[in-house]
């Protein structure tokens, strides 16, 4: 048992934290504070600014861009970037389909996609819910068909973050119809400009366009777009679902938005029952952080800590109490939501509520937290 | 940073484990203790003393073994697993800590030799009526006279105080603050009763009883007081770990095992799934938990006063509600004395009463929300 960080992990820490806090555009950072949608352009401007230096797919092989890094370097490098207000790097990128072609990849396809995936030069998009296929993802009906060497792909994904600036897209879909579910689902690469493709907005309650449909008419697709083998594409998702133990849970980040608010707070902070609010909040966020660092400081070997499974389901619902508490404390003030630049109220209250509206998701995407419970009763406590 | 026990720690926590798993792995065997006076086992209490673990906490010069705060943590964790009813807690770690914190060499050597030997049971009379876990004593007060002290006033609940050999007792000071003073436990006017997490306390009356002070005569000891008691809260913390742990794994067990409507329980979504928000709030406080006692192993008072506040604000929310729902999902049986269960939650609930309730450290920590912008966990 011992709290200190060694001296290297130390000096790593400072050096992450000089980097993110000197080296990625203010402008940029300063969007993410203040909780603003980014443009396309930030995104890859901040994604790139990263790569050049090493720090946007750190725990991919080393051999494609990877840092070979401990599991608590990984969670210093990300903990200090959320702190810093640093957008991370793409994770449809950095974190999905990156480390799937490294992992399950042919050479060609390595070479053919890795080094502009970790650049973001090439935008991927995720295909993998469908209308009919949410929390029960293996029951997808997106089918490609073998048509010589291409595939043949028709139906609809759905939720698909950000996919009207998709470049590629990565897909599940069904190519064996006559096996168990599971069995029968491959991974295929899909340029998005391709003939038959359509991508449809799909508007949210925050008033804002962030997840589109996607739809497939008859869109030929190159058989070399496969990754792996046919039928491997269950394992991807599980492996793509499950391999990360690092940033599981977004603390940095809510740490970051939960300090914001006590400044924001003013005198509203010494209201005790404000004040209790706020100290209950920071106590599970430090408690939360804690159990995200027993994990990574038991991940040496290859199974995952078992209380990472806590990771998602907490953390997510300590975002959304505090963008809760932004609202709350934005008042009246937060119905503001449409006004512009001349608005009277701050710039934050009239952000409160869409922020608070959009992050409803997170408790939802990423494997429900009903998905959650159910893997704790059944993989941890055995029910 | 680091989260695990070396190899000694591991032989210490297979030990103590061993031991008490012997004497109370039975259940029947805790009941049957706590229904006959004094409440726990003279014979397990003179066990822990050979096997070294009264001694734990204490200097080698004071007949103590010099082991740190992770040691102790691994014993509460274990006592709290079985809900031991010995008061390891009151007398070694809080009673013992003031002698160890605040006597002199001689008191030191004498009343931590005899505890460390299990020769001597301490208790810390320091609760008085109407009091909520403040450092320090108003309703008992010390009088001087001619270099000979005297203590007057009531105490009351002093857990294990009737069965106490020596009392260490808080008293304000004629000239303000508090001072400590140890007491025979036959000098004083005990009655003794039981707490319903099967232990003891007792009223215990001065009246113008001789009294010795402990370390130097009419000193204020209240900030020593106050960082015993944060060392307490802390192991308080872990001995709930332990009793969650077996809390939430009786549970588990029992909605494997028992059927209804022909089936087993664990047939019901609704059940399991509150089974596994058990487990979030088990792993949550157990986190803050390790850490407090880390933050502890670094010596720093004014650390440690806030870890202790945020370990026990934590593990209050997850005693009321692991404890709360453990007797919900067993159902009726959950309810009785002679099944385990019910117990672990008396006893989860007596560990919050000791050293301050969760709206009391929440209170504590609300205050001082504007002197810092994010914890940092890591010095």
């Amino acid at each position: 048992m011992e709290l200190q960080l060694t001296a290297e992990e130390q000096e790593f820490r400072a050096e992450m934290r000089d980097f993110f806090t000197t080296k990625v555009s203010q402008e940029i950072r300063d969007a993410v504070a203040a909780g603003h949608e980014l443009t396309r352009e930030q995104i890859v401007e901040a994604h790139q600014t990263l790569n050049a230096a090493g720090l946007a797919v750190p725990h991919w092989p080393e051999e494609w861009g990877g840092r070979g890094w401990s599991q608590i370097q990984r969670h210093i490098w990300n903990e200090e970037m959320q702190a810093a207000a640093v957008p991370p790097p793409l994770a449809f990128n950095a974190s999905m389909i990156g480390p799937v072609i490294a992992q399950f990849g042919s050479q060609e396809i390595k070479e053919r996609f890795l080094a502009k995936t970790a650049n973001l030069d090439i935008w991927w998009s995720q295909g993998f819910s469908e209308p009919d296929a949410g929390s029960d993802l293996a029951g997808l009906r997106t089918t490609a068909v073998r048509d010589g060497d291409d595939w043949v792909v028709n139906g609809q994904k759905t939720w698909t973050t950000l996919g009207q600036y998709g470049d590629w897209i990565f897909t599940l879909v069904r190519t064996d119809p006559e096996v168990k579910k599971q069995k029968g689902i491959s991974m295929l690469l899909i340029d998005m400009t391709s003939p038959g493709v359509e991508v449809r907005p799909i508007e949210l309650i925050d008033g804002g366009h962030e997840v589109n449909e996607v739809w497939f008419s008859d869109v030929r697709v190159p058989g070399e777009n496969l990754v792996g083998e046919p039928g491997q594409g269950w394992t991807m998702a599980k492996f793509l679902l499950g391999n990360e133990r690092v940033g599981v849970a977004p603390v940095g980040s809510t740490k970051r938005r939960l300090a914001r608010a006590k400044e924001l707070a003013g005198e509203q902070a010494h209201d005790p029952l404000t004040a209790a609010r706020i100290a209950e909040l920071e106590n599970e966020l430090l408690a939360l952080e804690l159990t995200a660092l027993r994990v990574v400081a038991h991940s040496a070997g290859s199974e995952p800590h078992p209380a990472s499974s806590v990771l998602k389901l907490k953390g997510t619902e300590l975002q959304q109490a505090v963008s809760e508490l932004l609202v709350d404390l934005a008042g009246p003030g937060s119905l503001a939501s449409g006004a512009g630049d001349d608005s009277a109220l701050p710039d934050w209250a009239r952000h409160a509520t869409p922020s608070y509206l959009n992050l409803r998701k997170a408790s939802i995407y990423g494997g429900s937290n009903e998905i959650q419970r159910q893997i704790i009763s059944r993989t941890i406590l055995g029910l | 940073m680091d989260f695990t026990y070396d190899d000694e720690q591991d032989a210490l926590r297979d030990a103590v484990r061993g031991l008490v798993g012997r004497a109370y792995s039975d259940f029947e065997q805790r009941r049957q203790t706590t229904k006959a006076d004094p409440g726990f086992s003279e014979k397990v209490w003179t066990q822990l003393a050979e096997m070294g673990v009264l001694g734990l906490p204490f200097s080698e010069d004071d007949g103590g073994v010099g082991a740190g705060p992770v040691e102790i943590s691994i014993v509460a964790q274990e006592l709290g697993r079985v809900i031991a009813p010995e008061p390891y807690l009151t007398s070694v770690v809080l009673a013992g800590g003031l002698v160890s914190a605040v006597g002199t060499t001689e008191q030191r050597g004498e009343v931590l030799g005899a505890l460390s030997a299990g020769e001597s049971v301490l208790a810390l009379a320091h609760d008085e009526p109407g009091s909520r876990w403040s450092p320090s004593a108003t309703a008992v007060t010390a009088t001087e006279e001619g270099g000979s002290w005297t203590l007057s006033g009531v105490k009351e609940p002093v857990v294990h105080g009737a069965r106490a050999d020596l009392l260490v007792v808080s008293a304000a000071l004629p000239d303000g603050g508090t001072g400590l003073f140890l007491v025979e436990g036959s000098a004083a006017e005990r009655t003794d009763y039981a707490t319903y997490d099967g232990g003891r306390a007792a009223k215990v009356t001065f009246s113008g009883t001789a009294a010795t002070p402990l370390g130097e005569a009419g000193r204020d000891v209240t900030a020593s007081i106050a960082t015993v008691q944060d060392i307490g809260r802390i192991m308080a913390c872990n001995q709930a770990v332990g009793a969650m742990e077996v809390a939430l794994r009786t549970t588990t067990e029992y909605l494997k095992s028992r059927k209804q409507f022909g089936v087993p329980l664990n047939t019901f979504q609704a059940l399991n799934f509150r089974a596994a928000d058990m487990y979030v709030s088990l792993e949550l406080a157990t986190s803050l938990t390790q850490w407090a006692t880390m933050v502890l192993a670094t010596g720093d008072a004014e650390a440690t006063r806030d870890a202790a506040h945020r370990a026990s604000l934590q593990v209050s929310r997850a005693s009321r509600h692991v404890g709360q729902e453990a007797i919900q999902l067993h159902g009726g049986i959950g309810m009785t004395a002679e099944y385990s269960v019910g117990s672990y939650v008396s006893v989860l609930t007596a560990l919050e009463r000791l050293l301050g309730d969760g709206q009391h450290h929440l209170s504590a920590l609300a205050g001082g929300i504007g002197d810092y912008g994010s914890i940092d966990p890591l010095p």
